[in-house]
């Protein structure tokens, strides 16, 4: 296979208007030629700038070059040293921000394709029945891990290998969480990719409870006292959605993002063998602009709908990762941007009709660095819609800190944590991911689950 | 699994159920709710708790067979189970908060609407556990559909049974059997918990709003994970949004806007019907013959 230095290796997706209409998997990611070809662009830098932008510090170079040499286990095994779920990664990880931003390669050229061969390593474990390395021996102290998403899956992870009697509950009957419910199986395959890097985490030794609402059914004060937990971690994530609060809003039609993806990803609504009721719409509005907006359009598109995002600043500011925009934008999403709604419009029988929004222009910067929308006077205008989908962000679940004795919150309800150590202010209590900084990425929160495994160790043994 | 021990069939489309959940059955207290799901393939439904059993470990619901999932689950027998029975969600009721003397201070008028006996059982039976008794009407269409009126009466001061059609007991709804206590027996109450179908609820409300009695209502709107994550179940009460599932579900009936609660409930009546017509006569819907495109 012929190599430019300067070019990466294109990896094969499906086609934009095929994969418009169904819930196939984007992006078929690289074979093991391909993935020879772009490792051998890796420069293997003595100081590699790439581990840095890692939130989990993954060795790049070392598990690159196996990959190059076709060792494609060890370069699995590399990267499972610091990271639970690679396959997850990459797939969903911002990398042109994180390794691929500190490229060498990037300097002159496209950077190394660090995501799609972590992908590659990962997949290539799955299909061959390699298990990451546990640890054979026990130490006998129970750590319950409160939530199993990206998070709690890494700190039970990190902990069982250290020899850690660890038990997940999760409030949902599946495992994953916004793995399961939120990414849509489109760029996130259930089955094939997160329910196998769950089984990896199994096969350390963790064990999942799944129908457990801690805070209802059991709370954390009664897990360590009557349960025997030495110390508990809290990943339950920002599962509350933010609506509006503009007239119109409790409409049937309306539904927060986590509402259509619940019905969609979780509860497989867009299968018909699946009971759960989902309405597609015919012409949906998703109001927002991040990669959970992202991922609610490219839904509705798939289930049949002409999709338009409504997003009031314009394309420079959009939170999502440029390759979902890109994505979306191919499949036929319409962008209607520096545009904010004002009210939805209902008809007699409760159902949305139309929503009136109008044009905003960008105005001075604020605090958060983006220039503010503001509204041009007069320039309201009707859509005509049989649906509106919020996905205006979403904030921490009080379940869990309002049933806890002793756990500081801050005033966005987000769990106050020491940053080197995941601590909270109780005992034993730690915490990461969303429940600690409100709405961010897979791998942030993984991050977090590792800082508190080696935290919660630490306090463990000390 | 969450396993069926005991199954009983009270009306021609309402059925009780035994279910074995440890964790539920440790730590609910009335007022709470559970969601249930059939197998892999069910949808998350959300059943009011009837009654529970601290050393056996079982929660009891009652449900009346509605949709596709409800019938679904009367074909459940015992020795089946639940593939997912997940709960106690939602908040107990505010009786549960109130300390003796506080009760005893008072005058509670429990009035039940059809399968709403279920939720209001656990909390006529929990006053009565802690030395309070309270009257209840239970009414229906008809006396084919009046539930528990046994286990009430021996929870309960007074029950009082009412039937539109006069089958059984007083003839009238609810509403009429209140002015008759209120009205003509003379009967004093401080706060009236209503728990039955929507419209039972808001005409409910009205007519003690009239009273001038402080009335509690339990809501039951369409839900998907019953922890405050998807935000279906939002209603509004005082002119606030409420998610039924986290904030309730019981609500002061003198503030919630069930005209727009019963246009919610409506959201998915086209799908369902299709659902229910798709069990009983095959799939002879698949791929939109009728030329609408399908079901989704």
């Amino acid at each position: 296979m012929q190599v430019d230095m300067f070019k990466r290796v294109p990896v094969r997706e499906q086609e934009p208007k095929v994969r418009a209409t169904n819930f196939e998997e984007v992006c078929y990611g690289y074979n093991l030629e391909e993935a020879q070809a772009e490792a051998s662009r890796c420069l293997n830098c003595k100081n590699a700038r790439c581990i840095s932008g890692c939130p989990v510090n993954i060795n790049i170079p070392a598990f690159i070059s196996q990959i190059k040499e076709g060792n494609i286990e060890q370069a699995y095994q590399v990267i499972s040293e610091f990271s639970a779920l690679p396959a997850i990664c990459g797939r969903v990880c911002p990398q042109e921000s994180q390794c691929e931003k500190y490229c060498v390669r990037g300097i002159k050229g496209d950077a190394v394709s660090i995501g799609k061969l972590e992908r590659f390593a990962a997949d290539w474990a799955t299909q061959n029945n390699i298990m990451p390395k546990g640890s054979e021996e026990k130490n006998g102290k129970k750590v319950a891990v409160i939530g199993s998403g990206p998070s709690g899956l890494t700190c039970a992870g990190d902990l069982a290998k250290l020899g850690y009697d660890v038990t997940i509950f999760e409030a949902l009957h599946e495992a994953g969480g916004v793995l399961v419910y939120g990414i849509p199986e489109f760029r996130l395959p259930k089955k094939k990719v997160v329910a196998a890097e769950i089984e990896k985490i199994k096969a350390l030794g963790v064990k999942i409870e799944t129908n457990v609402v801690v805070g209802k059914a059991v709370k954390i004060d009664e897990l360590i006292e009557k349960e025997g937990f030495d110390a508990v971690f809290i990943g339950s994530g920002a599962g509350l959605p933010r609506f509006m609060n503009i007239p119109g809003e409790t409409a049937n039609g309306v539904m927060s993002a986590n509402e259509y993806l619940t019905r969609s990803n979780l509860m497989k609504a867009y299968l018909d063998d699946y009971k759960t009721p989902i309405a597609a719409g015919t012409k949906v509005a998703v109001v927002g602009g991040g990669n959970v907006a992202m991922d609610a359009a490219r839904t509705a598109l798939r289930l049949g709908a002409e999709v338009h995002i409504v997003y009031r600043r314009s394309e420079e500011e959009l939170p999502a990762r440029v390759e979902e925009v890109h994505h979306a934008k191919e499949e036929g999403v319409i962008f209607d941007l520096l545009t904010n709604p004002k009210e939805i419009l209902v008809d007699e029988d409760g159902n949305v009709s139309g929503m009136v929004c109008i044009k905003m222009e960008l105005g001075e910067p604020d605090e958060s660095g983006r220039r503010s929308p503001v509204e041009v006077p007069g320039s309201e205008f009707t859509m005509d819609l049989d649906t509106v989908i919020m996905s205006l962000g979403t904030s921490p679940n009080p379940l869990i800190s309002s049933t806890t004795t002793g756990l500081e919150v801050n005033k966005r309800k987000c769990i106050v944590v020491q940053e080197e150590t995941g601590a909270t202010t109780k005992a034993g209590v730690y915490a990461g991911g969303d429940a600690v900084t409100g709405a961010a990425t897979v791998i942030l929160a993984m991050g977090a689950g590792k800082t508190a495994a080696k935290g919660i160790h630490e306090y463990l043994t000390k | 699994m969450y396993k069926i021990v005991r199954k009983e069939q009270l009306s021609e489309k309402i059925y009780l159920m035994d279910v074995v959940a440890p964790r539920v059955a440790a730590s609910c207290l009335p007022g709470q709710f559970v969601i249930v799901k059939i197998d892999d393939k069910g949808e998350r439904i959300p059943l009011t708790i009837c009654d529970y059993d601290r050393e056996k470990e079982t929660v009891t619901i009652v449900f009346q067979e509605v949709g596709e999932s409800t019938i679904l689950m009367k074909n459940l027998e015992v020795g089946d189970g639940f593939e997912d029975f997940v709960g106690p969600l939602g908040c107990e009721s505010e009786l549960c908060h109130e300390s003796k003397e506080e009760l005893e201070k008072k005058n509670i008028l429990f009035v039940a609407g059809g399968v709403g006996t279920a939720p209001v059982y656990p909390q006529v039976k929990w006053l009565h556990e802690n030395g309070y008794d309270a009257d209840v009407i239970i009414g229906a269409r008809s006396k084919d559909i009046i539930i528990l009126e046994e286990e009430m009466k021996k929870v309960a001061k007074n029950v009082y049974v009412c039937t539109d059609d006069g089958s059984y007991g007083f003839k009238g709804n609810g509403c009429d059997m209140i002015k008759e206590l209120v009205g003509n027996q003379g009967k004093k109450y401080d706060l009236v918990v209503a728990i039955g179908p929507v419209i039972m609820m808001k005409f409910t409300s009205l007519l003690t709003k009239e009273l001038g009695i402080k009335t509690v209502v339990s809501m039951n709107p369409i839900m998907v994970d019953g922890t405050g994550m998807c935000g279906a179940c939002r209603l509004v009460v005082g002119g606030e949004v409420k998610f039924a599932c986290v904030d309730g579900p019981e609500f002061d009936g003198h503030l919630v806007d069930f005209d727009g609660a019963m246009k919610r409930q409506r959201m998915y009546k086209t799908q369902e019907g299709r659902a229910i017509l798709a069990l009983e006569e095959g799939d002879t819907h698949k791929n939109g013959g009728c030329g609408c495109g399908g079901d989704k």
